[in-house]
């Protein structure tokens, strides 16, 4: 069906095509048509937010809470380069998101224009594919091949461009068709080399699975059928930051974490299996650690959709480029009509090695009665949550590394955290994103006072629609992380690691209309989370932690993953000087 | 399609199963890109070598197919054997990239490149310049009384022959495309 109608309701018509129902946003010069546009329906939903770093990570958290694409509107100029960090966030971690930003009109394009920026120029290393649209009638084209490309193959950011007289104009509108365009990446990945997976998996005597965001953006049933194999298997399974509820936290085989701040009985079997079956995870330095020891002794074999992942930090032996879901079926079906073989007399002494390593138990912390500390909150946290509806976001830092390790997510879609870029000031828009996704769902952000106030006017955006986000802030008054890594390697030199004027985040909670939550006694923390929960609207819980409280365990920098640190004991002068310019 | 070509969907042929390790060894390739022929196309490929730290030697652009829409870009690049095929792999990843060829080792190929020199002398020296170029087959694109222009077509190796043979001769400007080549055979 085709029709006439301006660009700017050609924008609004092709989101409503797309399947689009939330837009985040805010208004500017530059795109003053487009709003005209939203202003004059209601299948959209349009979020204002406070700003448009703001609007970016809300999208990418109603992305990742969905599995849908998340949809950013901001003016030209400012507003398109307040978007950059949150376009560079998604590409990092494989989010698709469409950001659409208004231009100058395409005659002062050049000419340093109120509010001009290059954007395309400044956003093409940010994007996965970004357009300029200089004429009306390529505009419904570009608006559908965009939604194509940010959600095939491995997702992530792109950003179209719209001068404001490509808005004004008319033109012919056209609905989605499949796309026809060059890029369509292949998701079946190839028999021979899954043939090769399965032979390996047959005879791996100490085989562990390492998984990543991969299986989570590849869909629910990527999920599905990892835990089909994973538990047919009988095989342990370790996840990076990125990956976790794609297996449940509760299987039986479940590791934990993996990496830099992993868990010891992870980073172990990494480090000592004999086949690596990596699916949809990318070798991140904070997964590797010291790359020439890494996992010396293992076959590697390595699921991925894009191909530049492949060989790219760490050698792989069995290299398989497709779909998480797809390969994933591929494997249990050749595995299946293979006889289902195990060499489970080795796999069973395997896991006994690994019930070993856990009895370290490595995640233990001396508990106080006099203050909270930050492990016991999320412990406590998890036990009072987690049998709600729940969505967890994060900032990032160390209440992030400890969110990971001690809160359990037994599905996809529940962790919202920046990983590749971590940025500060993530976690609280995100929040909001997935939010409006779930309206009925307990949504909580993690975070620490430094990476939450990076972000703090989006609790006008909170309050004005009524969402009851929780803001569980650990607060040490400290840029917790940055001073972890001053103490290990700086001398203890805490250069500029603490705020000396924090506000008191109840009075600002009031002040923005939404309510506030002090804790500061272990004894009061139950009671004042269920506070929290039952409070039908925003909160901000200053929980006010241990100052010095440092994460463990850790590899640290330019380490292998058998030489990880497991408490303050262990921390003296074990970062060389070739370590310590790592970051 | 190369053995060492990363296909999508299959990479049966990635290099590292063939070679033993990650090697040190700095190797000299020539890719061939088939791009949209778009807005900011150049600026995504030449972004990506900037931005992740690959050498361009040298990069020659141009549209080989108006009806398709379709540029070609040669880029003559240097790396370890990693590098290269990353390099391969990142090209293949942008969107508007049709098709990425490493002649290199999908070869034989020939490699062409043209270059202009000017060559400022009087006497012997102008003689000798002359001479050469007849040697090596350029051609005089322009002269005064005491200047040539010297037109140069061949692999690059030729052309750094020739520039470097005229420099005690007085070449005082060098202008040249850089590489432009073709698989050999059908």
């Amino acid at each position: 069906m085709t029709r006439e109608m301006t660009g700017a309701k050609m924008v609004v018509q092709a989101l409503k095509d797309q399947g689009v129902d939330t837009v985040f946003g805010y208004p500017g010069g530059a795109v003053l048509p487009i709003y005209d546009e939203i202003f004059l329906q209601n299948d959209i939903r349009h979020i204002l937010v406070r700003h448009e770093q703001g609007a970016v990570h809300a999208a990418e958290g109603y992305a990742r809470a969905t599995g849908k694409p998340g949809v950013a509107l901001v003016t030209s100029g400012p507003g398109a380069t307040n978007a950059v960090t949150g376009l560079t966030d998604a590409l990092m971690d494989s989010i698709p998101i469409v950001v659409l930003t208004g231009q100058v009109p395409t005659f002062m394009i050049g000419s340093d224009a109120f509010q001009e920026a290059d954007t395309v120029g400044i956003t093409r290393p940010c994007t996965k594919h970004n357009w300029l649209v200089k004429d009306t009638d390529s505009l419904p084209g570009t608006m559908h091949e965009a939604f194509h490309v940010a959600t095939s193959g491995r997702p992530g950011p792109v950003l179209i461009d719209i001068p404001k007289d490509v808005q004004f104009a008319s033109g012919t509108y056209s609905a989605p068709k499949p796309s026809t365009s060059h890029y369509q990446p292949v998701l079946k990945g190839d028999l021979e080399e899954i043939t090769e997976l399965v032979a390996a998996m047959e005879t791996a005597k100490k085989p562990v699975f390492y998984t990543g965001g991969g299986v989570i953006n590849s869909g629910p049933a990527a999920s599905h059928l990892l835990r089909e194999l994973v538990d047919a298997t009988g095989f342990p399974i370790t996840s990076t930051l990125m990956g976790l509820g794609a297996y449940p936290a509760s299987g039986k085989n479940w590791l934990g974490m993996l990496g830099m701040h992993g868990l010891y009985e992870a980073n172990l079997a990494m480090h000592d299996c004999d086949l690596m079956i990596n699916i949809g995870a990318r070798f991140d330095d904070r997964i590797t650690g010291r790359v020439d020891a890494f996992s010396p002794n293992s076959k590697k074999a390595h699921v991925d959709i894009d191909p530049s992942s492949i060989n790219k930090v760490i050698r792989v032996d069995i290299p398989i480029v497709g779909d998480v879901a797809h390969v994933l079926e591929d494997i249990l079906k050749v595995w299946k009509s293979r006889g289902r073989k195990t060499d489970a007399a080795a796999v069973k002494s395997w896991q006994a090695q690994i019930s070993e390593w856990r009895k370290v138990n490595c995640l233990a912390f001396t508990a106080s009665e006099k203050t909270i500390k930050p492990q016991h909150a999320l412990q406590r946290l998890e036990e009072l949550t987690k049998n709600h509806d729940r969505y967890i976001c994060t900032e990032v830092g160390q209440h992030q590394m400890w969110a990971a390790q001690y809160l359990g997510f037994e599905d996809p879609n529940r962790w919202m955290t920046s990983g590749g870029l971590g940025t500060m000031g993530y976690g609280f828009p995100a929040s909001i994103g997935v939010q409006m996704a779930h309206p009925d769902a307990l949504v909580i952000n993690v975070a620490g006072e430094a990476s939450w106030l990076m972000n703090m006017q989006e609790m006008g955006t909170a309050v004005q629609y009524r969402l009851p986000v929780k803001q569980f802030i650990l607060n040490n008054e400290r840029l917790g992380m940055v001073r972890q890594w001053q103490e290990l390697l700086h001398g203890e030199r805490y250069s500029h690691s603490w705020s000396e004027a924090l506000p008191d985040f109840v009075k600002l909670a009031e002040a923005f209309g939404a309510k506030g939550i002090l804790c500061s006694d272990p004894a009061d923390l139950d009671d004042a989370i269920m506070e929290m929960i039952n409070y039908d609207g925003p909160v901000i819980f200053d929980c006010l932690v241990e100052k010095h409280e440092n994460c463990f365990p850790m590899i640290p920098s330019g380490k292998a993953h058998n030489e990880m640190l497991l408490g303050e004991a262990e921390t003296q002068g074990v970062i060389d000087s070739k370590g310590s310019v790592l970051v | 399609m190369s053995a060492l070509h990363i296909k999508k969907g299959s990479t049966r042929h990635s290099a590292y199963n063939l070679r033993p390790t990650f090697s040190d060894v700095q190797e000299r390739h020539t890719i061939a890109v088939l791009v949209e022929n778009e807005p900011g196309v150049l600026a995504r490929v030449i972004g990506l070598f900037s931005g992740r730290g690959y050498n361009i030697e040298s990069l020659t652009v141009a549209e080989v197919d108006h009806t398709g829409h379709l540029s070609r870009i040669t880029i003559v690049t240097t790396g370890t054997p990693q590098v290269i095929e990353q390099i391969k792999a990142q090209l293949g990843r942008i969107v508007t990239v049709h098709d990425v060829h490493d002649l290199t080792v999908e070869g034989p190929s020939v490699e062409r490149e043209l270059a202009i020199i000017k060559v400022v002398g009087e006497g012997d020296k102008r003689v000798e310049a002359l001479r050469l170029a007849d040697i090596f087959r350029a051609n005089v694109v322009d002269s005064t009384l005491n200047s040539f222009i010297f037109e140069i077509t061949g692999a690059p190796d030729k052309i750094d022959a020739f520039a470097d043979l005229m420099r005690p001769l007085g070449l005082i400007e060098v202008a040249r495309t850089g590489v432009a080549a073709l698989l050999r055979g059908d």
